[in-house]
């Protein structure tokens, strides 16, 4: 176990290694220039060289990547070219953000999915598990952009519940910055909550049908005992692997959340950092997204090896 | 386990109401009179040096916080500011500026001599560098005279150097400031107290502001960067005011609470074409483009008949240069533009790139209507959108393009800041103009010695950029300002910035 | 038709439904289309639906009913092609990786997870920037980026089908292991393929909608649902009908393919068990 707990570590060390590389590559070819960036239309060759040159930028690609690289390893991430700080503490202070949002999604995702999905497996194919489960798919096949800009719509302008763009600072005012992130949780939560339902309902129906479960029924446990007792502890195995799926993929997805509902956190700051080509943060906020998937999954992985000893041969 | 589930979620779903509420509640600002949110599109920059400030989006800003020598007013005259007088030498080529009285920087320390000098060398870079403000190169020496009057000695005469010092770029700012980049001290009616990355920058009234104090204490300048949810904002009230919006925006505004203004962008919006490329080179072709587009058109639909037409490189607020005849120089006539086109040689029309940046939704905009009309002469316009970066790098400083939409802005209040980049030598010709005459023109209305001569002579440039349709200049566009009716008193600039110190609330 | 659609659960057959209409409604463009999809009228910005313009107009006075039709069909076109790439794609790594296992089955999957680190929209920005932001690009860079799901999902099961007595007994007769991988397991994965279809098919169709909502997607004047949506949505106060009939229409192609893909992997589970 010690041995394949080890090689999974090395592959995420080797993974985000990759990543960096890549992500450190793409940026030295797509178009645009921190330094014209900088200058804008003030721009003209000559300022633009010299901006260059100032900037370390002119340095050979792998001089400069290795240089990053080494700095990362330090915790150094390098100082924003816009914002004149260093990206350590400008993503910091970006972090609770998206830290509160995807806590607060996934404490809904939890609390709306576990409950509905046994209800719906329970009374499979009854009425109330028809309706919810094409309520499901509505929601499932909602583009993300336009569920924000409902929600907004619907719960800022109609319902009057919130003001659009009235976010606060968790330093200024945490008491309201939390009440200005529910709205967005939801958002975020909505297809996540209805996927996760789906996921649960048919784990759950598949463990119902294995042999563990026939046999304690015919031993006598009712349906509802014998649901909880047993069937539930399988079937949400592999929907908390899903549910740390999500976790880690909460920036990428807030991406759009932030946008419409206007919450400066890391997504946006990343978009932000694209336009402006500042590239420091961009890659910061890349590998701290690629770290999460990549660690989840390693995490999964280990668990389902420490759960099917069989796993670990391959 | 499910009576603890069915608990667990009722606490939450109570928790999160309660703080839903109380977010709710505490929404309303205590006194509109004392504090104002104007929302701006984009954050400002790193830098906090007004000499090294590029974007007009920061500088617009900043102008509530840094002074020149002078500064302009609202009808785009040059008044006085951190100078109470001006006085020039016989020959032109020395101004002396006597620093006013009780000026005080923010950090409370007085304006001296020692500062002016120190700014004014610094921005223009005297000790040999590139000047911030390229008119700048014709400085010779800054020199104190004596404790309160310091002397500018050009190398030639120039009637445009007040108007080129009259800007954020060339303000006056403390010799003390070690960090200048950081802390930001000036003399204007509001300080700068802090600025948080994507979500506000934050100004504070100045009380011992030298001339009329502004009315408002706080300041805070929101960055809202998705132009889709503006009118949201408005309608939830976290914005009191916003520049620079959108036809789109601006129909959404809640007219009963918000006053929307309408002015001009202050810009030449044209379809700027590239030189080098054929089939651009040939005059025939860029004039029969002239004849193909109907600017009428593309007003009505791109912002419902606002913004004014323009026919050369010059808007109308600019005045003194600005001649309306040219605007209708090329009339839409789709038969005169094919007979050109077949004089040309394209009697079947040619297929080009229009590449514009996708930020812009009027430019956007104006593209697509542009590609209709071409087509209508047998011209194909194809669309590519570009991130802004990208804009500046390829096509801007790379030049590498076909047709391009943007609008393009003076820094200063001068003619050379709109004419200069038509030189075929100009490091920002972008579009690579190439006309010996014009480089001639420009050169000797550069070097005219009597004002009134120069603004003919400058017309001259205009009147040739015309004739020779070297570009297909379209309009200024429509600027539009909400401001909630709990303000009053928003005045347009000729000049790209927000006077937030002469607004004030509504009785 | 009874016992056809008695063949299939309900969800496949309302998704199939859903489906039929959506073709339906673009055959009808065929038959009636009164305005072009380019033609603007001043006098007509941001009109509501009416019997001229059944689905309204947008701020150029375009029919949003014509757009609506041509927006359909680019997303259509664009998801079916980048799907295309993402099954051949992704079905051959996956097969290769599970198939053989060891080694390249560990660089490849390695490869697939960076993939799958860096945000698309970074990947369809870089794509899209070096080229330009053609139709075919667009379709080659979110073709790439199903890829690594794609391939994920076909090793696992191909995994899983190596071991079993049919391959062994393919292997002991001599078939090559490309006939194996292609010709005898193949049919066996065709389940699982078919769902990871709809489900690529599903997020193209998002996927383009998201470059569109970036300025990067399809370029103006030619119509995508998710362009539209995307620039309805500076209209949703004034013009609310510019979201929401391309909106309505993604909504329906969505769900169409999402019940099928729901109703599909029930039928197929009976089947196996």
């Amino acid at each position: 176990m010690g041995k394949y707990v080890l090689k999974k570590i090395a592959a995420l060390i080797l993974t985000l290694l990759a990543v960096s590389f890549v992500v450190f590559f793409l940026f030295s070819v797509i178009p645009g220039d921190p330094a014209v960036s900088k200058l804008g239309t003030n721009a003209t060759p000559e300022k633009v060289e010299a901006l260059r040159e100032q900037m370390g930028l002119n340095a050979p690609f792998f001089v400069r990547y290795f240089k990053w690289l080494f700095g990362i390893l330090h915790g150094d991430f390098g100082t924003s070219y816009a914002y004149s700080m260093p990206v350590t503490k400008l993503i910091g202070s970006k972090i609770p953000i998206n830290a509160v949002l995807s806590l607060f999604a996934i404490l809904i995702v939890a609390a709306f999915s576990v409950p509905i999905g046994v209800y719906t497996a329970k009374h499979k194919d009854g009425p109330a598990d028809r309706i919810i489960m094409v309520l499901n798919q509505i929601f499932m096949a909602f583009p993300p952009f336009l569920l924000g800009l409902l929600l907004t719509f619907f719960f800022g302008i109609v319902l009057k519940l919130f003001s659009p763009g009235s976010y606060v600072g968790y330093d200024v005012n945490f008491g309201r910055f939390l009440g200005y992130m529910i709205c967005p949780a939801i958002a975020l939560a909505i297809p996540k909550t209805a996927m996760c339902i789906k996921l649960l309902r048919t784990n759950i129906l598949e463990e119902a049908k294995k042999d563990y479960a026939k046999t304690a029924y015919s031993k006598g446990n009712n349906t509802t005992g014998l649901l909880y007792k047993y069937v539930l502890k399988n079937a949400i195995m592999p929907t908390i692997t899903f549910v740390g799926m999500i976790f880690a993929d909460m920036i990428a997805s807030g991406i759009v959340i932030e946008q419409t509902f206007g919450i400066p956190g890391l997504g946006r700051s990343l978009l932000s950092a694209i336009s402006v080509r500042d590239y420091p943060v961009v890659e910061a906020i890349i590998m701290l997204i690629a770290f999460g998937i990549v660690f989840v999954s390693a995490l999964t992985d280990i668990i389902h090896a420490a759960l099917d000893p069989r796993v670990r041969g391959e | 386990m499910k009576k603890k589930l069915t608990r667990w979620v009722a606490v939450f779903t109570a928790l999160s109401l309660a703080v839903a509420l109380g977010g709710c509640a505490g929404d309303k600002k205590g006194n509109p009179k004392d504090s104002i949110t104007i929302g701006i599109p984009q954050d400002i920059e790193e830098t906090l040096d007004p000499h090294d400030m590029v974007a007009a989006g920061t500088k617009e800003i900043f102008f509530n916080v840094f002074e020149g020598l002078v500064k302009p007013d609202a009808d785009g005259n040059i008044v006085p500011a951190v100078a109470s007088e001006i006085a020039t030498s016989e020959d032109g080529l020395t101004y002396t500026f006597t620093i006013r009285d009780n000026v005080k920087f923010h950090d409370g320390t007085p304006v001296t001599a020692e500062d002016v000098k120190y700014s004014i060398s610094k921005c223009a870079d005297i000790e040999g560098g590139e000047p911030r403000i390229s008119a700048l190169l014709n400085v010779q020496s800054v020199d104190i005279v004596d404790e309160n009057h310091v002397s500018v000695t050009l190398k030639q005469v120039d009637y445009d150097f007040l108007a080129n010092i009259a800007s954020v770029s060339a303000a006056i700012i403390p010799e003390h400031n070690d960090n200048p980049a950081v802390d930001a001290i000036g003399t204007g009616p509001y300080r700068y107290v802090s600025r948080t990355p994507l979500e506000n920058v934050i100004f504070e009234k100045n009380d011992e502001y030298w001339g009329d104090k502004a009315s408002i204490k706080n300041v805070t300048f929101k960055i809202c960067a998705n132009s889709d949810t503006i009118p949201m904002e408005f309608e939830g009230g976290s914005i009191d005011m916003m520049a620079h919006l959108t036809n789109a925006q601006r129909v959404q505004i809640p007219s009963e609470r918000f006053d929307v203004m309408s002015g001009t962008m202050n810009l030449v919006q044209a379809l700027y074409l590239n030189h080098n490329v054929e089939p651009f080179d040939n005059a025939d072709v860029r004039k029969a483009m002239c004849y193909a587009i109907d600017k009428d058109a593309i007003l009505a639909f791109v912002s419902d008949g606002e913004g004014v037409k323009i026919g050369s490189s010059m808007y109308p607020n600019f005045r003194k240069y600005y001649d309306d005849s040219l605007a209708d120089a090329y009339p839409h006539d789709t038969e005169k533009a094919k007979e050109l086109l077949k004089k040309a040689g394209y009697e079947n029309g040619f297929t080009f790139e229009i590449t514009v940046p996708s930020n812009y939704t009027q430019h956007v905009e104006t593209a697509t209507v542009l590609k209709e009309q071409l087509a209508e002469v047998g011209i194909t316009a194809n669309i590519k959108q570009v991130d802004w970066d990208t804009w500046l790098s390829d096509t801007y400083i790379g030049r590498n393009y076909d047709a391009t939409v943007i609008g393009v802005d003076a820094a200063q209040l001068t003619a050379s800041s709109l004419l200069s980049r038509f030189v075929s030598t100009a490091d920002n010709n972008f579009t690579n103009y190439n006309s010996p005459a014009y480089d001639k023109a420009y050169d000797s209305a550069l070097t005219e010695l009597d004002p009134d001569m120069q603004t003919n002579e400058f017309k001259v440039c205009l009147q040739m950029l015309s004739d020779d349709a070297a570009n297909v200049y379209i309009q200024d566009l429509p600027e539009f300002v909400a401001l909630n009716r709990n303000y009053t008193g928003y005045e347009f600039y000729p000049v790209y910035v927000i006077d937030v110190a002469k607004i004030k609330p509504a009785n | 038709m009874i016992r056809f659609l008695k063949k299939h659960d309900i969800k496949w057959n309302i998704g199939m439904g859903l489906l039929v209409l959506l073709a339906l409604f673009l055959l009808l463009g065929f038959v009636y289309h009164p305005y072009t999809t380019t033609q603007m009228d001043a006098s007509a910005k941001l009109a509501g639906p009416e019997l001229k313009h059944w689905f309204g107009t947008d701020n150029f006075g375009r029919d949003i009913y014509a757009r609506v039709q041509e927006g359909l069909r680019t997303s259509v076109v664009i998801a079916f092609f980048a799907t295309l790439i993402g099954t051949v794609g992704g079905t051959v790594i996956g097969a290769f990786t599970g198939y053989y296992g060891s080694y390249i089955d560990d660089v490849v999957m390695r490869i697939m997870d960076v993939l799958f680190a860096i945000p698309s929209i970074l990947l369809a920005l870089v794509f899209v920037s070096l080229s330009n932001s053609g139709m075919v690009n667009i379709i080659i860079a979110l073709g790439i980026s199903v890829i690594p799901s794609f391939a994920k999902m076909i090793r696992t099961e191909y995994k899983e089908q190596r071991k079993l007595e049919y391959v062994q007994a393919a292997k002991i007769m001599g078939a090559s292991d490309l006939r194996i991988m292609f010709v005898h397991i193949l049919p066996n994965v065709l389940p699982t393929l078919i769902n990871c279809v709809l489900i690529a098919f599903n997020n193209c169709i998002l996927a383009e909608a998201g470059l569109s909502y970036l300025g990067i997607g399809v370029q103006p004047p030619t119509a995508s649902l998710g362009g539209m949506i995307s620039d309805g949505q500076a209209y949703l106060k004034a013009a609310p009908h510019y979201v929401l009939f391309p909106g309505i229409v993604m909504m329906l192609l969505l769900l169409g393919f999402g019940l099928i893909s729901d109703g599909d992997m029930k039928t197929n589970l009976l089947k196996r068990k």
